[in-house]
């Protein structure tokens, strides 16, 4: 039983608990002292040569398969070269609306009605020339998965709304955003059509930006979410398998007049 | 001066005042002392090479082959030391991609993990994905609260392991986190995932009373803590709502803690709590000093971290 429980703190970094204990609990042994460290995996600590030579085989092979061909990207894309709508930012949002909808409708009867994913998300550039697996994994270093959530019209006006102000090259597909030459919305469709605010509308992203990332707030207002299970790296593997040449587009998806 | 204070009122003894006055170590009595090293890893996520020189603040750290070299000559240092993983030892590289977890199930034996619990991810390749690298794993997994029966993984997984070490009896239990809504029911399958704190009152009864265990750890997936949802079960929340347990090792949220946390117990007691990040870029190491003097009443423990 515990009388008492002091805790000083003699500076910063030592926390010093002193528990005053009755000694009712047991009488082999007596916990004296607890000290608590982390220790940093670096560089300085020497690599383990039978661990080393254990895993040689293993990565060699996966290294091959990395570096196997899907395909050929006729140019070299980064997410900077775009302002509202970039051509690998494109390709990402349009292999996830070609590749997961299927899947989705398999499980569901119904249809992905359009895809945001988001600028950061694209972590490396598409170099000109082989496409491999591992460019794929260098795109999309991250676990994120496919959702699908459910979103009300007027939600998905919250989510226009978003975009028109972030000012950024989120990836989107399925859904056109038109500005004025002040930023204000001229227009904004999904699949050519207006959107209506008691509509429910199918929207795919990724389970981080689902879960508030880069302040999506708007998915927390969705009524339903189907988890597909499918990873955004699996999207573009799956897509760059299907597809021999690579020729991403900057298009009108998102633009300003001006 | 408080601190005075607080001595002459308390009829302690005088061992605590040299503690709180001179070194700490000057509290270790000459009397048979035991160390007892618990080193932990969570949220390794299949990551078994070192990451490279451009991965922002990853760069140059973690990897199996550097890890395997520190326990050793920790385990030099002290043979009395358990090795202990949190879960999401699955999921996060192509090795796993390729081979399933394979890989990472033969380093961790050659590593001489002790036992692992069972995170999420675990569940990646489904259960039968799990169940199949089983052979691989010369380590025992613990999970009290994922209730297996009605899977493969039946008999696979205890609630808890008893370890002894050098006298020192050492009770080890596992948490999962809820598994709906993180995982497809089409993965874990029959798994049945039950109430943490109910499962926790059930170990610690059984590992303080009846096993009458020195030491007593959870191994927890639930995650360290959840801020927008502070009721949300989690390290901390089961921390305060349990008793006896001395240690809990934490994963999930891949919680960079410098140092372990401590909270109150619902009897007012300590209870350490520790997450390492994740990616295996660093290890947690609690070492834990016990003695044998029997002739003190008052007892009292310091925590350094």
């Amino acid at each position: 039983m515990v009388l008492k429980n002091h805790i000083l703190i003699k500076n910063k970094l030592i926390l010093v608990g002193l528990v005053l204990c009755f000694f009712s609990c047991k009488d082999n042994f007596h916990l004296n002292k607890i000290e608590g460290s982390r220790l940093e995996i670096n560089s300085q600590i020497k690599e383990d040569s039978l661990i080393n030579n254990f895993m040689e085989p293993y990565r060699l092979n996966v290294n091959k398969n990395l570096d196997s061909v899907l395909a050929f990207s006729i140019d070299t894309y980064s997410k900077n070269d775009g302002e509202l709508n970039t051509a690998i930012g494109n390709l990402m949002a349009d292999a996830v609306f070609k590749e997961a909808n299927p899947i989705f409708k398999s499980k569901t009867q119904e249809s992905i009605d359009f895809v945001l994913l988001n600028h950061g998300g694209i972590r490396s550039i598409l170099p000109k020339g082989p496409v491999t697996t591992r460019s794929a994994y260098q795109l999309m270093p991250f676990e994120n998965s496919v959702v699908v959530a459910k979103l009300k019209g007027i939600v998905v006006k919250e989510l226009v709304n978003y975009l028109q102000y972030a000012k950024r090259a989120h990836p989107i597909s399925g859904l056109t955003i038109k500005l004025d030459k002040d930023s204000q919305l001229l227009e904004a469709k999904i699949h050519g059509e207006i959107i209506n605010d008691d509509h429910y509308y199918n929207v795919a992203t990724n389970d981080y930006l689902y879960n508030g990332g880069d302040n999506m707030s708007f998915f927390q207002k969705s009524d339903t979410l189907h988890i597909l299970n499918y990873k955004i790296r699996n999207v573009l593997i799956d897509y760059f398998s299907k597809n021999d040449t690579i020729r991403p587009m900057i298009d009108q998806r998102f633009i300003r007049i001006n | 001066m408080r601190r005075r204070d607080f001595l002459r009122q308390s009829s302690a003894s005088a061992t605590l005042l040299s503690l709180s006055s001179l070194s700490l170590t000057s509290f270790v009595p000459e009397t048979d002392s035991r160390q007892i090293t618990i080193l932990h890893t969570n949220d390794v996520h299949s990551h078994i090479d070192a990451f490279g020189p451009e991965s922002g603040r990853n760069s140059n750290k973690g990897g199996v082959a550097r890890r395997a070299s520190l326990i050793q000559s920790l385990r030099e240092q002290n043979p009395n030391t358990l090795l202990l993983d949190a879960g999401d030892i699955f999921q996060g590289t192509p090795y796993f991609n390729y081979y399933g977890g394979e890989l990472e199930f033969k380093l961790m034996s050659m590593l001489k993990y002790d036992l692992a619990t069972i995170g999420n991810h675990d569940f990646d390749n489904g259960i039968e994905g799990l169940y199949k690298q089983l052979p691989h794993a010369n380590f025992e997994f613990v999970s009290a609260n994922y209730d297996f029966s009605k899977t493969v993984m039946n008999e696979h997984v205890k609630p808890y392991k008893i370890f002894k070490k050098n006298g020192i009896k050492i009770g080890v239990f596992g948490l999962g986190i809820e598994l709906n809504g993180l995982v497809l029911k089409k993965q874990y399958k029959e798994t049945v995932y039950r109430d943490p704190i109910e499962i926790s009152q059930d170990m610690s009864r059984i590992l303080k009373e009846d096993e009458q265990c020195d030491l007593i750890i959870c191994l927890s997936h639930l995650g360290h803590y959840y801020k927008k949802d502070p009721n949300k079960i989690s390290d901390v929340v089961l921390a305060r709502a349990t008793k006896h347990i001395d240690l809990i090792i934490g994963g999930h949220t891949h919680t960079f803690l410098k140092k372990p946390i401590i909270e109150k117990n619902i009897l007012g007691e300590n209870v350490l709590i520790n997450q390492v990040g994740c990616y295996g870029l660093y290890m947690g190491k609690i070492d834990f000093f016990f003695d044998s003097n029997k002739s003190k009443k008052v007892r009292g423990t310091t925590i350094l971290v």
